[in-house]
């Protein structure tokens, strides 16, 4: 009897299981996505290995003082941006937190999350077109009788731009982390009569200091992994972070073993990050959800008043500045000419044709993953581990943050140069890596609809045999349009702004907007460069309000 | 309209040696359910009521013993491929398909549908009351109406197996009633084999003929619901039924 039970137990198990799994397209959907995934940055670090092996003695020899120089400059530059980002962050926050009433700040705080919208290219040219050399600010000076304006290169340049970057950013960040007090405890603080100081002891601080690591780790890991503001201000060798010294590597030096040392170094380095980021519990996505405001039952002195309401003015001359700037210059440019213009066209079609690509494998990308997650999670047990393929399409996507663009790029390129053929697979590189790099920020669009809607559909699909298209057409593609669109938008947004991977494999024959706009500010050409700037500002920006409205339309 | 199929096939349902573990937890039934007839599946919360009916509609599969439906084995089908219909306490309906469509998925999961599918469905419709709400969203139906219309695609995909798992509990009084009605109209005709899991002592004695009550993971007590609710029935189901389980007027135990 025993022995009988045992049988059909075996026989059971083994059965159900391949009835229960049996071969879900949606899994094999996530696998694609994963080998497509590893695939690319498998191979450009193989390519990185072969290239070292190859040459073993010059990697040896780019252990120099100059490798030393660069690797110090990354991280002190890194240290600084986020010191200078993050601790007026928090008296900005503070205050506008203070103040819920205080005039235009909604129109603020919209205002704060455009320099996260902006490509870095943009956000370079504006700052150059307000502290450059020949931008507004050096006319005032010298108007002012105050001699030569030094200009903005170097270290100064890149804090300046790190800074209009992350400052809004962590003002979110700090604001978002003081909305969670509830709201019982400013009921109290106003009961027992707190003070600025003592609120800011006892309630204000507490909720900040929790957010601050993971949003200094956050900016660190931005500033550490900035390629384009650190090519565009960084003046020469004496402010080079290793991004930029792999690309000059390549493009310029033609030194191979260099650059596979500066890569493996840069790899390291994030990785060493990423991975105190996360036992930190960083928002490596840097994502906030700011309610319009909150009802405060606090009592300000005139003298705390005019504090803040100069703080923020301050913050908000410093994020508005290069904003304006970029429009300025842009519209002084010679615009209609720049609109004529061939290569202009042919810049814009190619980088709207390629986006449009890379948004489009983001989005399946992250599709393919969602859903095996969920089915893979779904098949197993309550109680059982996670597989390490459930694994791989949850946290493993998000690993491709520590391999910076230009690292996957520059592995590819080495060894494709041998064939000659660096040039030829330039597009598809374009939209592989770019879509790759999308993809957490994609995922984390259409994760929580799939998941919510497979909670409430999986039984009814597998009861009604619902699988494969019919279950995509009839199922999924309604609830998942508007997220999947979210996600396409804000793909093709990053992709039409990028600079890192284009930087490496532009060409003549090959040229996107952001690497047009480099080649004009590289001959000189700043108007032209200016009125392209704005030009794809504006794009981006449209893209990113895009994706914005449609994700906020999902929820409403 | 359809022409009622004249000799529909009467399934009979037999869980054999089941157990199904998850955790800590291991659930053993044992149990046989008589073809062709209501049976209410009753018992505490957690004794093991919608594991009984996820195993025989196969979104669990058993650690071991089988599923028989009919004498064939069913242990490992996929639930799609089972002669049975479910339906849930909620979620049992498509929020962006209108009603229409949502019944057509029980005839064909990618909604191809001939004439005389298009047929089927306005008769299910009719029967359960929802005739000329075909263009509704599920979010323009009231709870009562969403229910029948997971009772329509139970008709239109017309497996000799049926599973209720609470699927009036959210619902009030008078809409319950409305819904028994409807489920009792719809075993005379159809003659399927359903179990019906409720709370509610008078819905079971209302509808089922038989009763199988649950505790701790396994079959305490089956038999003729007339047996259950009269004054010598099963000890341990008094106990949960209290007052509605043997007093003929109590009209509600909770």
């Amino acid at each position: 009897m025993a022995g009988r039970d045992e049988q059909i137990t075996s026989a059971a198990v083994a059965e159900g299981r391949s009835a229960a799994s049996g071969s879900d397209p949606r899994i094999a959907a996530g696998i694609c996505a994963l080998i497509f995934t590893s695939t690319l940055i498998g191979g450009a670090l193989l390519g990185l290995v072969i290239e070292s092996a190859g040459d073993f003695s010059g990697a040896a020899a780019a252990f120099d003082s100059y490798l030393f120089r660069i690797t110090r400059f990354t991280l002190w530059q890194a240290l600084l941006s986020t010191l200078l980002s993050v601790v007026p962050a928090l008296f900005v926050a503070r205050a506008l937190s203070r103040h819920p009433h205080f005039p235009g700040r909604s129109f603020i705080l919209q205002l704060f999350a455009v320099p996260l919208a902006l490509p870095a290219i943009v956000a370079a040219l504006g700052v150059l077109a307000l502290y450059g050399r020949a931008g507004y600010f050096a006319e005032l000076y010298m108007r002012a009788g105050a001699g030569d304006w030094p200009g903005i290169y170097g270290l100064s340049g890149i804090l300046v731009a790190h800074v209009f970057f992350n400052l809004p950013l962590c003002v979110r960040l700090f604001l978002e982390a003081l909305q969670t007090v509830p709201t019982d405890q400013w009921r109290l603080a106003s009961q027992l009569g707190m003070g600025a100081r003592p609120t800011f002891r006892f309630i204000e601080w507490p909720a900040m200091r929790q957010a601050l690591p993971g949003v200094a780790g956050l900016v660190f890991m931005l500033c550490i992994t900035s390629f384009t503001i650190v090519l565009i201000l960084g003046g020469g060798p004496r402010a080079t972070t290793l991004e930029v010294a792999i690309y000059q590597a390549l493009r310029f030096d033609f030194d191979p073993a260099r650059a596979v040392v500066l890569t493996l170094l840069q790899i390291l380095l994030t990785f060493v990050v990423i991975a105190l980021l996360t036992r930190l519990g960083a928002n490596t996505t840097g994502e906030t959800n700011l309610s319009v405001s909150q009802r405060r039952y606090l009592s300000i002195g005139s003298g705390e008043f005019a504090l803040n309401a100069t703080l923020i003015v301050l913050a908000l001359l410093f994020v508005a500045g290069p904003m304006g700037a970029t429009v300025a210059a842009g519209l002084q440019s010679d615009l209609v000419r720049l609109a004529g213009e061939k290569a202009v066209h042919l810049a814009t079609a190619t980088s709207a044709v390629l986006a449009f690509l890379s948004a489009l494998l983001a989005a399946t990308l992250s599709l393919s993953l969602v859903m095996a997650r969920r089915a893979l999670a779904a098949r197993r047990g309550r109680t059982d581990k996670r597989s390490l393929l459930e694994y791989a399409s949850d946290t493993g996507a998000g690993l491709v943050l520590v391999v910076p663009p230009i690292v996957i790029g520059a592995g590819w390129f080495l060894p494709l140069r041998h064939i000659g053929g660096a040039f030829a697979v330039a597009p598809i590189m374009v939209v592989a890596v770019n879509a790759v790099m999308a993809m957490p920020f994609a995922l984390r669009a259409v994760r929580p609809a799939y998941d919510a809607a497979s909670e409430r559909h999986e039984r009814l699909c597998a009861q009604l045999g619902i699988v494969g298209w019919n279950r995509l057409r009839l199922v999924e593609w309604p609830v998942l349009r508007r997220p999947l669109a979210t996600a396409f938008a804000f793909a093709m947004a990053l992709s039409l702004g990028d600079l890192g991977v284009i930087a490496l494999f532009g060409s003549d024959s090959l040229q996107t907007l952001p690497y047009l706009l480099l080649a004009r500010m590289g001959s000189y050409r700043t108007a032209d460069a200016a009125g392209l700037a704005l030009f794809l500002g504006i794009l981006c920006l449209a893209l990113i309000v895009l994706a914005d409205r449609l994700g906020k339309e999902r929820s409403a | 309209m359809i022409a009622d199929k004249p000799a529909r096939q009467v399934a009979s349902l037999t869980l054999d040696k089941t157990t199904f573990s998850y955790g800590e937890t291991t659930l053993a039934f044992d149990v046989e359910f008589p073809a062709g007839k209501i049976s209410a599946v009753m018992g505490p919360s957690g004794s093991g009521k919608s594991t009984l009916l996820n195993l025989v509609a196969g979104f669990e599969i058993p650690s071991s013993g089988r599923i028989l439906i009919n004498g064939k084995d069913f242990t490992a089908t996929s639930p799609a491929e089972r002669p049975v219909s479910m339906v849930f306490q909620e979620n049992n309906l498509f929020a962006h398909l209108d009603v229409f469509r949502n019944v057509g998925l029980g005839i064909s999961p990618s909604l191809t549908l001939d004439s005389g599918g298009h047929a089927a469905i306005a008769d299910a419709l009719a029967r359960t009351g929802l005739a000329g709400k075909e263009k509704r969203l599920p979010r323009e139906l009231s709870g009562g109406e969403r229910q029948r219309v997971a009772l329509a695609r139970a008709l239109v995909r017309d497996r000799p197996v049926l599973l209720l798992d609470e699927p009036f509990a959210s619902l009030g009084p008078a809409l319950r009633e409305d819904m028994l009605e409807l489920v009792a109209a719809m075993q005379i005709e159809r003659k399927m084999t359903t179990l019906f899991v409720t709370h509610q002592p008078e819905d079971a004695r209302r509808l089922a003929s038989h009763v199988v009550f649950l505790e701790n993971g396994t079959v305490a007590a089956a038999g003729e619901a007339a047996d259950f609710f009269s004054a010598d029935g099963p000890e341990a189901f008094r106990r949960y039924a209290g007052s509605a389980g043997s007093t003929p007027l109590a009209s509600n135990a909770h």
